[in-house]
């Protein structure tokens, strides 16, 4: 059972992990979206069933949360956004896709390694590979933040780091519900910001295009 | 034994005075060549002797040289397996030459040098103590730089001369820091000395980073391979085929010899950077090969990638070694020293058809050649062979060595320290890159020389090669092949090194009947060149008899199809930087390549212009800078030169009580 | 006896293969050709296409060497040899051990590597570009393979094949991320190796796109029935590979009796429909890349490669 209950959580926090590799490779904006939703409805399977295996019932609580917020409401408002604001449906990035990856690749390793060593001391299997994974799908978000040009790719780059932090916190054997749910408000609020953010700054400088900011401040000439 | 291979040594340096004196005679081309072939296959008995014989290191005095060491000499498993590898390509690059060199316009300036660089180089294998070590490569590296200046009227020689030379002593004088480290205070420059000497850590890492440097730039590794490329293939072919088949693997023994044997166990950490060094070389070294226009050269950047891939081996082996884990340690290290070996034989033998192409076309750019498969059909073949080995293909001896290696990279998991674990998987992938990159590029060598169409009007006229150098390159195809296919052999043979270096063997191959490469039980896998071998022979062969027995057998000659539009014009073939170009496109960030098109405005009849530039990132990142900063103090430094006299007194002054300072605090 | 057994086995194995794989060449096209509401040409058509060939005459252009007449033979001859040594219907075959993954691998360079030659042998513009980009995916397709076969290495302890199958077939495995990633690398590597959509179009020809059909461009006759042959052969074996290594089930283990390998048979059958159907949607329902973007998409099998490798770690160490 142990076994059993070890492979479906790994094969969960793994598929995490490869749907933030899959994030990083998209290069339509719609596509960006469905990934990202497809993260969040696995997250929240990770979360069930750490939920099961630990019996920690309000952890269902915290899927519930992660399905409905961010595998529906967030990428179905995102998805409106592009449309409304009539952004550039192409993901613009800094540098090419594969050098991303091969990063990528470098900050899993990483983290890995990190993560095993840090809690050698720790009992329990499970724990320790979902705090590896989790740290490695937090600093791909990061990853995809600081590679990404326009302000929506941030959004989900953000996001997707969220998600890694709700990994690691259902592994640890759980936080507290209230935190939970502030926390998915938290993000919530700050997507609404972000969002008229957005809008404020299509209007100013008619481009999400976050380097527009840079040329306003007198940065690049 | 090692009063044999002494003597061998002592024959090919009076060789070259008697070079000296032989010259203008007619004859002396020949005499050389012949009797240099003869010493070298001496050198192979000596060598494969000990081996076989599993004969005790045995070692000599000799009188001469510094007063109270004398000059020691000494021949164990490690020096045998380099002199017989050395014995073998020295052999066939001197009977190649035989032929090859009735083509040389000036005969003297090549030939007093080049038994004496044969000689030198065995004296680096055999030398005991470091004085003679130092001596013997300083020798061998000046004697080559004379070669490598053979044609020293063409402004780029004297360039690629100028370079390896301010390399060579660069290198040296890294060794010579190393081997300080490593005698010590005591001043025990005998090899025993050093080897029963204790080595604290920080100086074992300190001297194994001096070997990578020193003996590194001499075989090639990235960042200091900038010289291979110029100097390899600006000496005559022969001698190309010497440097690049034979003392590349004299250095990579030096480094061997210090890092395996003479400092004792080092941490685990000191396999990282030869590890990543060998793998980034092994890449880097096969993408420039894949975009170079120049055969010769393509063949000096295809010995960097080679040597990359020793040096991985090498790596792994003390990675292993220092986890204890000695038996795995010998399947990396049988991968190195195989490879090695398998190297030698088949870039000597490229280097030799570069050569026989170079003799009968007067061309080494590529897209001057084309076609020559029609003219000379039996050099072709031999190419053939020579590239089907350096690709790893199955069942040729590349492949082999590319097989332990793989295997041993696949034992990474069983080493204890997670950073390995996880870094030498990437290795593999590089490595896999690699090869399949050395596939490409010598798809591109061997297509663009001798496929297609000619493409100049030398090509057009070539004439098969002499009969000498078809010989000498027959041989080495033909041990390619066996080497292929009884890899055991070779392996047993290279036991008894492996276990001097690392204290474990694989199992004897011999009862597998040499046919069939059982690396260690840990493995679980096999593979057996002989029965792939048979297999592609039987099956190819009854297929074809077959169809032509049962199916039809017709055939006709007509113009090419080319869907339609032949075009007469052989420019119209692909290239060597068509064929390049969807590599270059793929890895320009590594090539630093830049593709310019100059478009003449509409109306303006001139030609359209395509360029492309391609660079060595270790140039601008690691040597630009450095001559930058050497320039900027030199110019600082400019001032000293206009000093008055007491300025210059204080100078002096200065530095004395600088230095008196410094030994009251250091005692 | 044993020893006679043990070769008939071998040599059986050989003519399934063989026999079979234009088969799954017909069944391909077929089902793509319902797919897209077309009839389809039947399933049976490659053999009669490649017994037409055989029939006719050769025509080489002028200034084919000799590489050129005899490289269709070591292309066949060194992908039927690889094709040979993946299990397909039973394992513990006699020659099994002649050669591993990486060496079956090593033997489809070998086959890339003449018909790359082959390529650039009539000295064409088409012939050229074909072998330049052929070696181009080459260059990528087999780091990713190699990977493949590091975490399948990872798990099962050998790169041997008749060893992986054994213990995957055993159940030991459990649920690993890991393999799925190596599945879908070496999905990739095989649409890649096979020249299909979207990498290659294995239907077209005078296009600029092509790579595979460029190369083999002024064949004809016998010569071009045995690179067809090794094209269908090539795509058994990466079937029969994924098929062996992700769906071990229902192979015959060594020493198993008549009953077993006919059950093993019938098995490798179905996988191979199965298998060759989903291909055919795939190919369907995707469009083909440019020449450039291929390497992303390659890029793509070496991530999960590597990826699936690291993460093996994770499962181990703990």
């Amino acid at each position: 059972m142990q076994g059993y209950a070890f492979d479906i959580a790994h094969l969960l926090a793994g598929s995490l992990v490869l749907v933030s590799f899959m994030m990083i490779y998209q290069d339509r904006l719609y596509a960006l979206l469905n990934t990202f939703a497809l993260q969040a409805v696995l997250l929240s399977l990770a979360v069930a069933w750490q939920a099961y295996i630990q019996g920690a019932h309000h952890l269902y609580a915290s899927a519930a949360i992660a399905l409905v917020f961010k595998g529906i409401i967030v990428p179905w408002a995102l998805h409106r956004i592009v449309r409304r604001l009539g952004i550039d449906r192409e993901v613009e990035t800094v540098t090419g896709v594969v050098p991303t990856m091969l990063a990528g690749m470098g900050l899993v390793a990483l983290s890995i390694l990190l993560m095993l060593q840090l809690t050698q001391s720790a009992e329990n299997a499970i724990a320790r590979e979902d705090l590896a994974f989790a740290l490695s799908v937090i600093l791909l978000g990061m990853l995809m933040m600081v590679t990404r040009r326009t302000a929506v790719t941030q959004v989900v780059g953000f996001m997707s780091l969220e998600n890694g932090l709700i990994l690691a916190a259902a592994g640890a054997q759980g936080m507290p519900l209230v935190v939970e749910i502030s926390v998915a408000f938290s993000v919530l609020i700050a997507m609404i910001v972000i969002g008229v953010f957005l809008f404020r700054i299509r209007e100013r400088f008619d481009s999400v295009d976050l380097e527009a900011l840079d040329d306003f401040r007198g940065e690049r000439q | 034994m090692i009063g044999f291979a002494v003597t061998i040594a002592l024959c090919l340096l009076a060789l070259s005075l008697a070079a000296t004196a032989m010259r203008g005679l007619s004859m002396a081309s020949v005499a050389i060549y012949g009797s240099s072939a003869l010493l070298c296959l001496a050198l192979v008995l000596v060598g494969a002797g000990t081996l076989l014989t599993h004969a005790d290191a045995s070692g000599m005095r000799i009188p001469i040289g510094l007063p109270w060491l004398g000059s020691h000499l000494h021949l164990d498993a490690l020096s045998a397996v380099f002199v017989t590898l050395l014995g073998v390509g020295g052999a066939a690059a001197s009977a190649y030459a035989i032929g090859y060199g009735r083509h040389e316009h000036e005969p003297h300036r090549v030939l007093p040098f080049y038994p004496g660089f044969l000689g030198a180089m065995v004296l680096v294998l055999l030398a005991g103590d470091a004085f003679t070590f130092l001596l013997s490569w300083e020798i061998m590296s000046l004697l080559s730089w004379a070669l490598v200046l053979t044609n020293h009227r063409a402004d780029e020689t004297r360039k690629a001369g100028y370079l390896y030379l301010v390399m060579a002593g660069l290198g040296t004088m890294l060794l010579l820091l190393a081997f300080g480290l490593l005698a010590g205070s005591g001043g025990g420059y005998d090899f025993a000395a050093i080897r029963a000497a204790k080595h604290s850590p920080a100086l074992a890492a300190l001297v194994l980073a001096l070997m990578m440097l020193g003996a590194g730039s001499k075989a090639g590794l990235v960042p200091l391979h900038v010289w291979l490329p110029v100097a390899h293939p600006a000496a005559p072919s022969h001698v190309s085929a010497l440097m690049s088949g034979v003392m590349t693997k004299v250095a990579v023994y030096g480094f061997m010899r210090v890092a395996f044997d003479l400092l004792g166990p080092v941490h685990w950490s000191m396999s990282v950077p030869v590890i990543v060094v060998g793998a980034l070389t092994a890449v880097m070294g096969i993408l420039f090969a894949n975009v170079d226009g120049d055969g010769k050269r393509i063949l000096a950047f295809s010995t960097i990638e080679n040597i990359g891939v020793i040096f991985t081996a090498l790596g792994l082996a003390l990675a292993f070694r220092s986890s204890d884990m000695p038996v795995l340690a010998a399947l990396a290290l049988t991968a190195g020293l195989l490879h090695a070996m398998n190297h030698m034989l088949f870039k000597s033998l490229l280097f030799m058809v570069a050569g026989a192409v170079l003799n009968a076309t007067g061309r080494r750019d590529l897209d001057e050649l084309g076609g020559l498969i029609h003219r000379m059909p039996k050099t072709a073949f031999l190419a053939l062979i020579g590239v089907m080995a350096i690709t790893a293909l199955p069942p040729l001896n590349g492949f082999v060595s590319e097989w332990l290696l793989f295997q041993a990279v696949l034992q990474s998991p069983k080493l204890p320290q997670p950073g390995l674990q996880f870094l030498v998987p990437a290795v593999g992938g590089l490595l896999a890159l690699a090869a399949a990159l050395a596939a490409a590029c010598f798809v591109r060598f061997f297509g663009v020389i001798f496929l297609g169409r000619p493409r100049s009007d030398v090509a057009r006229d070539a004439v098969e090669t002499d009969r000498w150098s078809l010989a000498a390159m027959g041989g080495l195809a033909l041990l390619c092949v066996l080497a292929g296919i009884l890899p055991g052999f070779l392996i047993d043979l290279m036991a008894p090194a492996v276990d001097l270096a690392v204290g474990a063997r694989v199992p004897v191959q011999g009862g597998n009947s040499w046919f069939t490469l059982i690396p260690v039980a840990e493995v679980r896998s096999s593979y057996s060149g002989f029965l792939v071998m048979v297999f592609v022979a039987i099956s190819g062969g009854a297929v074809a008899w077959l169809v032509h027995r049962l199916a039809s057998r017709r055939l006709r000659r007509a113009p090419a199809w080319d869907c339609g539009f032949p075009n007469a014009d052989p420019v119209t073939q692909y290239g060597a930087g068509s064929f390049a170009q969807p590599i270059r496109r793929v890895m320009a960030p590594l090539l630093g390549a830049r593709e310019t098109v100059t478009m003449p405005p509409p109306g303006d009849m001139s030609a359209a212009r395509h360029g492309v530039q391609t660079e060595d990132m270790a140039w601008r990142f690691c040597y630009q800078p450095m001559i930058a900063a050497v320039f900027y103090a030199t110019t600082r430094l400019n001032a000293l030169q206009f000093l008055t006299i007491r300025r210059y007194l204080t100078l002096v002054f200065g530095s004395l009580i600088l230095l008196l300072t410094g030994l009251t605090i250091w005692n | 006896m044993e020893l006679i057994e043990n070769i008939v086995l071998q040599a059986l194995q050989m003519l399934v293969v063989l026999t079979l794989a234009p088969g799954l060449t017909g069944l391909v096209r077929k089902i793509k050709a319902r797919l897209t509401r077309r009839r389809g040409a039947s399933v049976l058509q490659p053999y009669r296409d490649l017994a037409r060939l055989m029939r006719k005459e050769v025509v080489l252009a002028e200034n084919a060497s000799w590489l050129f007449r005899v490289s269709p033979y070591m292309i066949f001859a060194a992908t039927w040899v690889a094709a040979a040594l993946v299990p397909t219907f039973a394992i513990g075959l006699h020659f099994s051990w002649t050669a591993d993954l990486i060496a079956i691998v090593a033997l489809l360079g070998s086959a890339r590597f003449f018909i790359a030659l082959a390529g650039m042998d009539v000295g064409t513009s088409f012939g050229g570009i074909g072998s330049s980009r052929e070696m181009m995916i080459g260059t990528l397709a087999e780091p990713a393979m190699l990977l493949v076969a590091f975490s399948v290495a990872l798990v099962a302890g050998s790169t041997e094949l008749s060893n992986v199958v054994a213990f995957m077939a055993s159940g030991d495995v459990g649920i690993r991320v890991s393999m799925g990633m190596a599945l879908i690398a070496l999905t990739i590597v095989a649409i890649a190796e096979n020249a299909r959509i979207p990498v290659d179009n294995p239907a077209t020809h005078l296009e600029l796109t092509m790579v595979h059909e460029a190369m083999v461009l002024e064949y004809s006759g016998r010569h071009l029935a045995m690179i067809e042959l090794a094209a269908s052969l090539k795509l058994l074996l990466y079937v029969a590979l994924i098929g062996c290594v992700f769906v071990p089930w229902g192979i015959a283990p060594a020493n198993a009796g008549l009953d077993g390998l006919i059950a093993g048979l019938l098995l490798f059958l179905a996988k191979l429909v199965a298998l060759g159907f989903l291909l055919a949607v795939f190919e369907t329902s995707i469009a083909k890349m440019r020449v450039f973007r291929v390497p992303d998409f390659l890029g793509v099998a070496l991530m999960l490669g590597l990826l699936g490798t690291l993460l093996l770690f994770v499962s181990r160490s703990l």
